[in-house]
């Protein structure tokens, strides 16, 4: 049974993290230099807390799967980025910033870190204008902001529709600068395969050279992971094709408890699928929604027609209707239920029925094309290349998609893991969110996570350990972490199978989708529980991986993440099948209203769900952390 | 959620690409025939495709760098038919859409070829010159913490903007490879004009111009010889415009270090 102690400091909630600032332990600047410090990952989290934690004087050594840490996953972000600046003098403030995020998670964070989240998102603003982020500006040479769904403030900064390029450009260039100064120590297309766990506390990790195939050992006094989220275990979806769960899924069996897997986020606004060969979905920004209209037609039998040949009467502009007062900017929850519903209805658009309209003609007609142009011109252009239609004439298309993971590895206040020495930043932990993430909060947090929390926290956790985890890599935990990697890369190289890795990520995907997906019943979660180890012992048995071990070899790369999918896919419906109410991204049909909303069980599930390892075949050990709200009420979340 | 459309009409191809095991292995053209393209698959897509079938042959599939798979990683890197990212205009490769191909096409795939990106296997090069020029100077120092709110320094719109027009950089590198002398001078004019056009980085500047075309000289770049190839097929269009502003600011530089020395600017800025 692990130990989940939140930590959660005491006190009134305003005051909890500035208290804790004042109360954890400090390592002083002369010692800082001795410890070292592994960061994986150089996505918005990774590449913020790479070059903090440098800038502090820690030793840092950070290793990327990318060619470059530019490269990482938070680079398509596209929308915006959260802060609770207030200057559009529109009500804004902290404790809003703070209710909403917590609202938007349908009440399943803490309150602390949702808190602490809303207070340092002003600090990330200053700190990426102070980089020379290109924010979009007003006339006046002040900062422009945009809304997005779940807020009825105008809170988003952006940059064009590139906001993530450009806020992880500026970590990059904060990263950069320290490697150039030689605090940090850079590894490129290195992935990490194993967690390495030495009496207990986490010391190191083993990495492949996706270049040469080289494995080798790197000990350190504490390592921090910032890998990103799980959504490819779905095969479709938004993420990048590389973005993988091999980092967080191996600390998990070496028994870090991952929580709440079955927090899934799909996205309203994306691109529908046109074939079998697709390899990803393309996420049409969520910004849009604050100029299109989302419409289908009231008659099924108008579903195949031009749109342009539906009367404006024969529209069914359903988020308006169902949600008057968040309308098109309803949660993207909500928003992605409606339009399953409306597809279900036989009202969906397309060649293949899946699919909504995104409609600007009316922003057209109130702002002019230009202006429409000026705010979204590179979404309608990528809308363009994909579908070859044009957006400015008829309506986008659009679908749901899976998009983020609110689940991923538990930590505790500081961000550290039940594993001692294991720290987990950004997409990768469970910790803000609750079980929905509102638009434009996740950058935001990846940045509260490396700039403004782990630099303060992770001193507490190193300030009671020696400095010296060099001499550690002749340890046996580092050769058997060492030959658990080797041992798992001669098996995928000499089955002699017939099938490509591919074959396994696409059924595994529809497995997801079709039972863990937008709406999850018992039955299909069963069904699912059965069919994911049959496909896992069809995988070990019949993957065919071509290649050796000692050149780049991209089968090899995929057949390790995909192994770990097939077993991660298990675990998330199986957590979803624990998981006895809707909330969030978990949509239980057996538990909602009669109009279809989520229908929570706070007496039952106000908690988190944290899976702990027991062991190859064996079914893991549900711990919980029950969820204490003490300055908010559990309400139901109404966006009407 | 994979609903097949109505089929469109289907064609074939051939694919010429460049293969090539290893950094030091001799690499050559081999052709393998595509059939059933759909002109709705993105190129890559048709790269996973035949790489399938290869794999399923027992042959050893094609490497190639891809990512995100919607132009803004700068991960993808093919020279198609001559030019690199294709025949498409402001696109990366991942943005190529097979409906720019016609049936019975021999589609030549290379990877991007400078002196500066050397082959790792087949279609995969290894960038890393352009991180090393970043580290050289491509920031502005501010230490986490240290940075004023946010609104107490304005940026006139037009500087914001223009400055975004260089940041949309992707550092892919077709810049390089299109360029008959394999400048990087794009690519460096890209981040020197973003910095610079911030008053966030004015005093830096100096600084920056020198040490990032220092690192870029050195990494074994060519000159500029204003051909402008290289904007002719940055995926973000980029314009050539930013290497005259490079270049200005570069002269200034020079000419304002002979009066009074740029410390540390080879070391990687002063921190
Ligand atoms: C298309 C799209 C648009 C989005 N738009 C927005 C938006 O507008 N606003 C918003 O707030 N959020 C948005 N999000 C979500 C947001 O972008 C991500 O949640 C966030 O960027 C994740 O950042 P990260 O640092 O946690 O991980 P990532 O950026 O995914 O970085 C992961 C890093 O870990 C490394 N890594 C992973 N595994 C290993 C390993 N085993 N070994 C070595 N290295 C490893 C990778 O190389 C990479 O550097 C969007 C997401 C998508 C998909």
């Amino acid at each position: 049974m692990a130990k989940l102690e939140s930590k959660t400091p005491a006190g009134p909630l305003a005051d909890k993290w500035q208290r804790h600032k004042t109360e954890i332990k400090l390592v002083n600047p002369a010692n800082k230099r001795k410890y070292e410090i592994i960061v994986v990952g150089a996505g918005l989290a990774g590449s913020s807390a790479a070059a903090t934690l440098a800038e502090l004087g820690y030793r840092v050594k950070n290793f990327v799967f990318h060619d470059s840490p530019r490269r990482a996953h938070s680079i398509a972000a596209q929308g915006g980025i959260n802060a609770a600046k207030n200057y559009q003098n529109d009500g804004d403030s902290v404790h809003r910033l703070f209710y909403d995020t917590l609202k938007g998670g349908d009440y399943r964070a803490r309150e602390a870190n949702v808190h602490r989240l809303a207070e340092v998102s002003v600090n990330i603003i200053d700190q990426c204008a102070a980089q020379g982020v290109p924010f979009a500006r007003e006339y006046g040479g002040l900062l422009a902001n945009r809304s997005f769904g779940g807020a009825q403030v105008s809170r988003t900064f952006y940059a064009r529709g590139q906001t993530g390029q450009q806020l992880l450009l500026g970590a990059y260039s904060a990263l950069s600068r320290m490697v150039g100064q030689g605090g940090v120590e850079l590894h490129t297309n290195s992935e990490m395969l194993d967690l390495v766990v030495v009496d207990g506390h986490a010391k190191g990790i083993i990495v492949r050279d996706l270049i040469t195939g080289a494995i080798t050992r790197h000990s350190a006094d504490a390592v921090v992971l910032a890998t990103g989220g799980y959504g490819n275990v779905f095969n479709l979806s938004t993420y990048a094709r590389q973005s993988n769960a091999t980092a967080i899924w191996r600390a998990y069996k070496r028994g870090a408890c991952l929580a709440n897997p079955c927090y899934t986020q799909i996205h309203p606004t994306c691109i529908p699928v046109s074939g079998d060969y697709q390899s990803k979905l393309t996420l049409m920004s969520e910004s849009l929604r604050n100029d299109g209209r989302i419409w289908v037609p009231k008659k099924k039998e108008d579903a195949k027609k031009n749109p342009a040949d539906i009367a404006e009467a024969d529209r069914d502009y359903y988020l308006e209707r169902i949600y008057p007062s968040f309308g098109n900017l309803a949660p993207r929850d909500v928003s992605s239920r409606a339009a399953m519903r409306m597809c279900e209805e036989g009202r969906g658009v397309g060649e293949t029925g899946l699919g909504v309209y995104l409609d600007f003609s009316d922003a057209i007609k109130r702002l002019g094309e230009p202006a429409v142009r000026e705010r979204y011109g590179n979404l309608f252009d990528i809308y363009h290349e994909i579908t070859a239609e044009n957006a400015y004439q008829t309506p986008m298309r659009i679908f749901p998609a899976v998009h983020y993971t609110m689940g991923g590895l538990w930590v505790d206040y500081n961000l550290m893991s039940n594993i001692p020495g294991l720290f987990v930043l950004g997409e990768a932990n469970f910790s803000d969110h609750g079980a929905n993430r509102l638009g434009a909060s996740a950058l935001m947090q990846g940045l509260a996570d490396g700039y403004f929390v782990i630099p303060y926290t992770i001193g507490d956790y190193l300030a009671g350990q020696k400095p010296g985890a060099k001499t550690l890599t002749d340890r046996a935990e580092f050769t058997q972490a060492e030959q658990n990697v080797t041992a798992m890369t001669q098996r995928f190289l000499s089955n002699k199978g017939k099938q490509p890795v591919s074959h396994y990520h696409k059924r595994l995907g529809k497995i997801m989708w079709e039972h863990c997906g937008m709406a999850r019943t018992r039955a299909g979660l069963e069904a699912a529980l059965q069919k994911i180890p049959a496909l896992r012992a069809e995988f070990w048995a019949d993957v065919l991986v071509p290649g050796s071990a000692d050149t780049l070899n991209q089968s090899l790369e995929q057949a390790g993440r995909v192994a770990d999918f097939i077993e991660l896919g298990e675990l998330l419906c199986r957590d979803a099948l624990t998981r006895e109410e809707s909330c969030g991204g978990h949509f239980r049909e057996e538990y909602q209203h009669p109009d279809g909303e989520c229908k929570r069980d706070d007496e039952k599930f106000g908690h988190v769900a944290a899976w702990e390892y027991q062991g190859e075949g064996q079914t893991p050990l549900r711990n919980t952390e029950p969820l204490n709200y003490e300055f908010t009420k559990m309400s139901v979340r109404s966006y009407k | 959620m994979v609903a097949e459309k109505p089929s469109k009409k289907l064609f074939s191809v051939t694919l010429r690409v460049w293969r090539q095991p290893g950094p030091a292995a001799p690499g050559k053209f081999v052709e393998y025939p595509a059939a059933n393209v759909n002109p709705d698959m993105s190129f890559l897509e048709l790269l996973d495709v035949v790489n399938d079938g290869l794999t399923v042959k027992g042959e050893e599939p094609i490497a190639f760098a891809h990512d995100c798979r919607e132009g803004i990683c700068g991960t993808c890197s093919c020279t198609i038919n001559g030019k690199p990212h294709g025949p498409g205009h402001g696109i990366a490769t991942c943005q190529l859409y097979m409906r720019s191909f016609q049936d019975g096409d021999v589609i030549v795939v290379e990877p991007f070829r400078a002196k500066a990106f050397p082959i790792q296997r087949d279609l995969v090069t290894d960038r890393a010159a352009f991180d090393k020029i970043q580290q050289a100077g491509g920031f502005i120092s501010v230490r986490t913490g240290a940075a004023p709110d946010a609104n107490s320094i304005p940026v006139p719109k037009e500087d914001a903007d223009l400055a975004m027009d260089a940041a949309a950089c992707i550092g892919c590198g077709a810049c390089v490879a299109a360029c008959k002398n394999a400048s990087a001078m794009l690519f460096v004019a890209a981040k020197v004009s973003h910095l610079g056009l911030m008053p966030q980085g004015q005093p830096e500047r100096d600084r920056r111009v020198l040490a990032m075309v220092q690192t870029m000289d050195a990494a074994g770049f060519g000159n500029c010889t204003n051909q402008y190839e290289c904007s002719a097929v940055c995926p973000k269009n980029i314009t050539h415009d930013f290497i005259a502003r490079l270049n200005r600011d570069y002269a200034k530089a020079l000419f304002r270090t002979r009066f009074k020395p740029v410390s540390g600017a080879a070391a990687g800025g002063a921190g």
